[in-house]
């Protein structure tokens, strides 16, 4: 039976086996994956239609290694929680959408772009969810700027 | 499509928690797009929670929602204690536990209330808001406050509930099922109300998949999500209870899984007072020293869904990111499924049906759109209209 982190790992491996770069299991329901970004949709259709995982929200935020975001997936079957990480480039971040495979990752990702100023490929509709017409563009108030 | 009247919900604050504006696109009676606008009462939290220590954060994150305040800080301990690897007492469990409970009675009280209200029966909203203040009175015996208890730490619970409390409790709750048979009597057996909320607002299973729904809008359409099951947290795994779900996925089953799940609410709650009986009054907390760098997701199930948490610590006092999404993130998106092609008299109760907290007071105007001179109605129209179809059916049966 699917549903162990070993066991989704070891089969992501098997199909996707350059594209995972590094894991690391946390416990018998939490895992982190780190891909390569541009397998996200592929990696994320894997898990929303042949794994059945729910797509619960992605985190986002700038480290020094540039911008991280986490898309964290559910298996309700089991309580796995699978965290994909990606690691985009500080200068000109941007990544496939997601909201072709699934509604709910539209207004995460408008959200981060509007936050991080993440942006992302082929949304239907990149406009600013939480601060229209109050916030200033091109400034974005989640960055830390790191020197 | 002629020219379409838009219907604005909003701005200042409609059904929400948070102020938010609908511009509902209608055809005559009939809506046909839906248009939504955020962020009007924006806190930061997220970022503010970055600047605060980590016993600091649980009172941050309490006044995420003013309804549900302790599913934040309950996600938020699950979350922490995953990073530093700490396991809570049973006795803090299943305080807990007890908590959680009474916050999922108090918050479906009060939303079978506002629907009534909606739907034109003001006697089902007095009464199970009438039916909601003893709950509130134990919570403030219990944790010293109404609303916002302040009860979590990492690695434990605040205040005990002490032996003396116990049988004040048991008592209120036989009171409460006396009441909840009432209520449940006088929605269910309603044929008016069948006829306002069977077949409106329909979400399929499909619907649910697509926009990741979560909670009773979720188990309402058929899918069995429950995070107190499906990823047992707290004292949730030691005790008996089952997931309540529906499968037409309307206004109605909607209800039904609420005004169900009190009922499992008050036997977990019993349930729990057993076992506190048991045991020795005190140790309800362990002592954490320090949190390691790590990364932590923290779940628990809100009566409105699933709260997500996740923390990035790097080993000092602060998250390094500290992210939260709550369930009406993700319900409030299926108002596009669930409201277009529905006339404008149920826009109300079908916008109102996944339970979007509405904690602020309602303020609308009658308003021209300032571009294309289209009038806009306000809530007072639009609660007016969904009384009158109840008062037509009402008459015609």
């Amino acid at each position: 039976m699917m549903g162990k982190p070993e066991d989704i790992i070891k089969d992501l491996k098997g199909i996707f086996s350059i594209d995972i770069l590094d894991d690391s299991i946390k416990s018998e329901t939490r895992a982190s994956i780190q891909i390569a970004e541009k397998a996200l949709p592929e990696i994320s259709k894997y898990f929303h239609e042949d794994l059945h995982f729910r797509f619960i929200i992605a985190s986002a935020l700038e480290s020094k290694r540039g911008f991280e975001i986490y898309y964290h997936f559910s298996d309700d079957q089991t309580g796995c929680v699978i965290n994909l990480h990606v690691i985009l480039p500080t200068e000109n971040p941007e990544i496939e959408s997601l909201t072709a495979l699934f509604e709910a990752a539209n207004w995460m990702e408008r959200e981060m772009h509007e936050l991080l100023g993440i942006n992302f490929l082929n949304h239907p509709n990149l406009e600013k969810l939480i601060s229209e017409g109050n916030w200033a563009e091109g400034v974005y108030p989640y960055r830390k700027n790191y020197e | 499509m002629s020219k379409p009247t838009i219907i604005p919900i909003g701005p200042y604050h409609p059904l929400q928690e948070e102020p938010e504006l609908f511009k509902l696109y209608c055809d005559g009676e009939i809506v046909r797009d839906i248009k939504w606008e955020t962020g009007y009462n924006h806190r930061g939290i997220e970022k503010l929670s970055e600047s605060k220590t980590f016993d600091q954060v649980f009172f941050l994150v309490e006044r995420v929602c003013g309804i549900c305040s302790t599913s934040h800080p309950f996600a938020f301990a699950n979350c922490m204690e995953e990073i530093a690897g700490v396991e809570v007492p049973d006795r803090a469990k299943y305080i807990r536990t007890i908590i959680g409970e009474m916050e999922r009675i108090h918050s479906h009280l009060l939303w079978v209330g506002l629907a009534g209200h909606f739907l034109g029966y003001n006697t089902v909203f007095m009464w199970s808001w009438k039916y909601r203040e003893p709950v509130l009175d134990l919570f403030e015996m219990i944790t010293g406050n109404r609303n916002s208890y302040a009860m979590f730490k990492i690695g434990g619970v605040r205040r005990d509930i002490p032996d003396n409390m116990i049988p004040v409790m048991q008592k209120e709750l036989d009171a409460l099922k006396l009441k909840l048979n009432l209520l449940t009597g006088a929605v269910m057996d309603d044929p008016v109300i069948h006829a306002r909320t069977k077949g409106v607002g329909i979400l399929t299973r499909e619907d649910i998949i697509d926009f990741a729904a979560v909670g009773p809008t979720a188990r309402a359409s058929g899918v069995a999500i429950d995070v107190r099951k499906d990823d047992p947290y707290a004292a949730y795994p030691l005790v008996n209870w089952k997931v309540i779900t529906s499968e037409a996925g309307d206004v109605f089953a909607k209800t039904e899984v609420r005004l169900l799940e009190m009922y499992e609410s008050v036997s977990i709650i019993e349930q729990c007072l057993e076992k506190l009986k048991k045991e020795k009054e005190g140790g309800i907390d362990v002592r954490v020293k320090n949190v390691p760098e790590g990364i932590g997701t923290g779940r628990a199930e809100a009566p409105r869904g699933e709260v997500f948490h996740f923390v990035i610590t790097d080993g000092g006092y602060t998250p390094v990111r500290h992210k939260i999404r709550a369930p009406s993130y993700v319900n409030i998106a299926t108002f596009k499924k669930s409201c277009v092609g529905q006339s404008i008299s149920d826009a109300t109760i079908s916008l109102a049906a996944v339970d979007p907290c509405y904690c602020c007071t309602e303020r609308m105007a009658m308003a021209y759109d300032y571009h294309t001179r289209i009038a806009m109605m306000g809530t007072a129209d639009l609660l007016r209209m969904s009384r009158e179809k109840t008062d037509n059916i009402r008459s015609s049966l």
